[in-house]
């Protein structure tokens, strides 16, 4: 037992974390200079003999000028990264109720397994069958994700959600030049994520913004109102961005296709549904699958994510290159048109080589650990989750549109109208308690909306904990204790920062002292 | 289930709190028809690590993976000696387990690495202003492409032929719905006069360097080309560690840069993640795609990085934003800048020029042998040779030997009869004289 004897055993002093250190970092918070700033010239981490060299096959165009990149020992460059890193919250160090985001654990094994030589350290253009492994693991993921959906084909080669959108809409455009049609319009309810009219727009449409309804669903009257022969396709997410499934889904796409359209969902929140619903089942044309969402590769602080495509029959002639086939000779891809299946008419590449291997991996290891059983208990404790946190702040926060929800809850800030705290203010304070805050502003269809994800990755002691600190920052809010929630967060390694001054005045990079920062 | 918390008893009493009877008084609004239980996927159940592990593990090792094996892949993916600090450090989960970066107080390592990506990808370049990467080089090309039509209002991309086929196509299938995508002829180890092409629809002529042979060109002259009819220069790197020896393409003219950033800090991967690169004239900041970190400062005064410019964004801007990216190669760029870093000036360069050293002694050594010849006069660490047979098969005889021998012409441009008998052949610092000696000797076999 530790000797605690004339150990004061409360902390002395009043105000410690008012205490001004010499060194300007505070205890483990340290601070730290941008890279650029460190170092000294000549040093390096990594050890490279010097050669000698020839300039007659350098075209003349030899570098003459210094690049400016600083140098510095590996121990240097390790203490760098790591003190960066713990200015970062994390999934792995707390709730991460990103509504939308999908923050879930992110198991170990997957990043063991993409690590493998065999997946890790394979060439994209080496030869086929030097590469029978990674075709046979492509292809068992395609399998589980058209069974998971109930769709008969899926391209694989999107890089991201809005890489998939894009996917999408290129097929639905090859399919209706295909008969001979050419329609500019697409569909876009005003509660879908801002990926989906970019994306529109991107593909050459023009976008049609459909209302939601007071209940948070897509005003489907409005919708089939609006359906007609210039109509290519609608873009809808489902469940959608308020959290909710669109009971009206089976007429919808009936009345979509019943109007020679096609119905892309946006399947961002396919998380809520995996092993229970099939999106083919919908009558869903094309879905993208955020890998990096529903199948938990890790966010990366903003990717690499992977997006793939799964397609009706409708549509899979129209799927992009490279396309996975299987026959005597064993697995390959199709990279090239002409050598295309019979009825296969694809539209064209949306990048080089053949899409996300590394996420690919990590995906099929989720799913493989989950199992089908997996897969349904996670959507089950997702949504149970989400609605714990709904009825256990419905009476303190304000749910606009009642319960159940799917796999997020929805506040809007009506309950927090006359306190002088805004949305903002009161995420900014969840930080201060620990926490990373909701989704907040989106989607734009309720009022200072607050979207929390809790995912099936939490405790109910996490939830509860969660769910706790909520209540008793709502009501600090309306007993008008505003201190704590204007200016919050106080114990982050940052304090709120300039944003408007950060985009008048842009500064992108660093540059030495004695070089004029770009001005507007 | 290892992956999750929630028990029994905790299910049943979440469910008590709710009121609801059971998990599926949750899915009400789900039609009951389109409700499907178990049985509905043929797919197994849940298996421990130990079976899961075991099962990849064997699909993995029915792969060859480049490092067990002399390798002289290239072609726009390339074998380098990743540090073992790099991955340890991505491997963080305060980096690989958190999210884009909106709220910039809990997310300051992520902004302020990005910063410092942002700065190397700029100084590499010789461009004023980079952002926080794309998903890889070849959407990035397709990217620039569209900026280049927005600036100079005008629909026609000029591609080099040496261009890589993947990225040449990636374009045409983007960029054809809003203009025209013309592909000059494919003259492999010449450096093409493209000027002739330029007219005053032209908004960019898009040249790779070093190109997808090999060849290394002075962008000087096409860039002057280019600007003396209004058009811009935009310059395709796929090989990064290239700008460690050549003239940045900023230098000679260039005013975007699209890049892949694989061959820093990140690993083959058959393909992918990789991180594009993507840098431009601060004049043009305005209309560039991705996202891009800022410097501020917070209430107190101190430092601090956001996300900035979002206007320019589809979560703001919708469906006039100037791309639809969301999310990007965050973790990619983290590997990209920790290699950079640890590199530094010195050993990056150095590093730059083992690469070539080692290319040019292996392409000497090759065209040694009877029938082979070299085709790319200059060139950093990847050649095309002429071989006197098809490649693909000759690709075909080294892989029975257990040598990849490189990348058959033939298998980016699978119509181009004049092609047949080109093989692109890569070499790294990774490559050792015994890897040289044995592809040599394979190959004077083989052909």
């Amino acid at each position: 037992m530790m000797n605690n004897q004339g150990r004061p055993s409360s902390a002395g002093g009043s105000e410690p974390h008012k205490l001004q250190t010499i060194s300007g970092d505070r205890g483990l918070d340290h601070e730290e200079g941008l890279i650029f700033e460190l170092g000294r010239p000549g040093m390096t981490g990594v050890d490279i003999p010097e050669v000698q060299l020839s300039d007659t096959r350098l075209a003349g165009v030899r570098r003459k000028s210094p690049i400016g990149l600083p140098g510095l020992s590996e121990p240097e460059v390790i203490r760098h990264y790591v003190r960066l890193s713990r200015m970062n919250y994390a999934i792995d160090a707390g709730i991460y109720p990103l509504g939308s985001c999908t923050m879930k654990h992110n198991p170990r094994l997957n990043e063991k397994m993409a690590r493998l030589p065999g997946f890790g350290d394979v060439h994209p253009l080496q030869p086929q069958q030097t590469v029978q492994g990674a075709l046979e693991l492509i292809s068992q993921l395609m399998r589980w994700l058209t069974t998971l959906t109930g769709m008969p084909a899926v391209a694989m080669s999107p890089k991201a959600g809005a890489h998939g959108e894009l996917c999408g809409l290129l097929t639905i455009r090859a399919a209706l030049e295909a008969r001979g049609e050419k329609r500019p319009r697409i569909l876009v309810p005003s509660s879908a994520h801002g990926t989906n009219p970019a994306t529109a727009a991107f593909a050459g449409f023009t976008v049609d913004e459909v209302p939601a309804k007071d209940d948070g669903h897509v005003d489907a009257d409005a919708l089939e109102a609006k359906l007609g022969p210039d109509v290519a396709a609608i873009m809808l997410t489902n469940p959608n961005t308020c959290g909710l499934f669109e009971r009206r889904i089976r007429e919808i796409a009936d009345a979509v296709h019943a109007a020679g359209a096609y119905f892309y969902c946006d399947g961002a929140n396919f998380n809520a549904i995996a092993g229970r619903v099939r999106p083919g089942d919908l009558g869903v044309d094309a879905m993208h699958i955020n890998l990096h969402k529903t199948f938990s590769t890790p966010h990366g602080g903003g990717g690499p994510g992977a997006g793939p495509v799964v397609l009706s029959a409708a549509l899979a002639p129209f799927a992009p290159l490279p396309l996975l086939v299987h026959d005597a000779k064993g697995f390959r891809f199709v990279e090239d048109r002409a050598a295309a299946p019979e009825g296969a008419k694809p539209f064209g590449r949306l990048s080089a080589f053949h899409g996300q291997m590394g996420m690919f991996v990590r995906a099929l290891a989720y799913m493989l650990s989950h199992g089908a059983d997996g897969v349904r208990q996670a959507s089950e404790d997702a949504v149970l989750s989400a609605n714990y946190i709904l009825a256990s702040l419905s009476d303190v926060m304000s749910a606009p549109f009642g319960g159940p929800c799917m796999h997020e809850a929805l506040f809007d800030d009506s309950f927090l109208e006359g306190t002088g705290v805004t949305t903002l203010d009161f995420a900014k304070a969840m930080i201060d308690e620990g926490f990373h805050p909701m989704t907040m502003y989106f989607p734009l269809v309720v009022h200072g909306a607050m979207l929390i994800e809790p995912t099936e990755s939490e405790s109910k002691e996490s939830l509860d904990q969660f769910i706790h600190v909520l209540r008793e920052l709502a009501k600090e809010a309306k007993a008008g204790k505003r201190e704590r929630f204007e200016g919050a967060p106080h114990l982050a390694p940052r304090r709120r920062l300039d944003e408007t001054a950060a985009a008048r005045k842009p500064v992108l990079r660093w540059k030495p002292k004695d070089l004029p920062q770009a001005a507007e | 289930m290892r992956y999750h918390p929630l028990t029994h008893d905790n299910r049943a009493a979440m469910l008590g709190k709710i009121g609801a009877r059971d998990i599926d008084a949750l899915f009400r609004d789900v039609p009951k028809e389109a409700v499907v239980g178990r049985s509905a996927f043929d797919l197994p159940d849940h298996q421990g690590e130990l079976e899961v592990e075991r099962a990849l593990s064997r699909l993995a090792a029915k792969n060859v993976s480049a490092g067990s094996v002399p390798f002289f892949c290239g072609a726009g993916a390339y074998r380098h000696h990743v540090p073992a600090a790099v991955d340890h450090l991505i491997q963080r989960s305060e980096f690989l387990t958190s999210y884009t970066p909106y709220q910039p107080e809990i997310a300051q390592g992520t902004l302020q690495y990005l910063f410092e990506f942002q700065t190397q990808v700029a100084l590499l370049t010789g461009m004023e202003v980079a952002n926080a990467s794309l998903y890889d080089g070849s959407t990035g090309t397709a990217e620039a492409v569209q900026m280049a039509q927005r600036i100079t209002r005008r629909p026609k991309a000029i591609l080099s032929g040496g261009l890589h086929p993947q990225y040449a196509e990636t374009v045409e299938t983007v960029v054809s719905l809003s203009g025209e995508v013309v592909r000059a002829p494919v003259l492999p180890g010449r450096a093409e006069d493209l000027a002739a092409l330029i007219d005053g629809e032209t908004a960019c002529v898009v040249v790779q360097n070093p190109d997808v042979f090999g060849l290394v060109r002075d962008l000087r002259p096409i860039a002057e080309a280019a600007h003396a009819k209004g058009a811009l220069l935009i310059a395709v790197v796929t090989e990064a560690v290239s700008l460690g020896l050549l003239e940045s393409p900023g230098a000679m003219g260039a005013d975007i840069v699209a890049a892949e950033g694989q061959s820093i800090g990140n690993g083959l991967n058959f393909g992918g993640p990789y991180v594009g690169l993507f840098a431009t004239r601060e004049k043009f900041l305005r209309q560039m795609p991705g996202r891009l970190c800022g410097e501020t400062t917070d209430a107190d005064g101190k430092r601090g990085f956001v996300l900035t410019l979002s206007t320019r964004e589809q979560h703001i801007r919708r469906e006039k934003a100037t791309s639809n990216i969301c999310t990007n190669s965050g973790l990619c760029c983290l590997a990209f800048t920790i290699h950079l870093s640890l590199l530094g000036e010195e050993g990056f360069t150095r590093l730059a020029r083992a690469n070539h050293a080692r290319a040019s002694a292996l392409a000497d050594k090759l065209a040694k042998v009877t029938g082979v010849s070299l085709v790319t006069p200059s060139f950093f660490n990847e050649f095309t040779l002429r071989l006197p047979k098809p490649a693909a098969e000759i690709v075909d005889a080294l892989a029975a030997k257990g040598i990849l021998g490189g990348v058959p012409v033939s298998r980016l441009l699978p119509h181009d009869t004049s092609v047949r008998d080109l093989l692109i052949v890569a070499a790294t610092e990774t490559v050792t004289d015994e890897d040289c000696d044995a592809f040599a000797k394979a190959l004077a076999e083989v052909v």
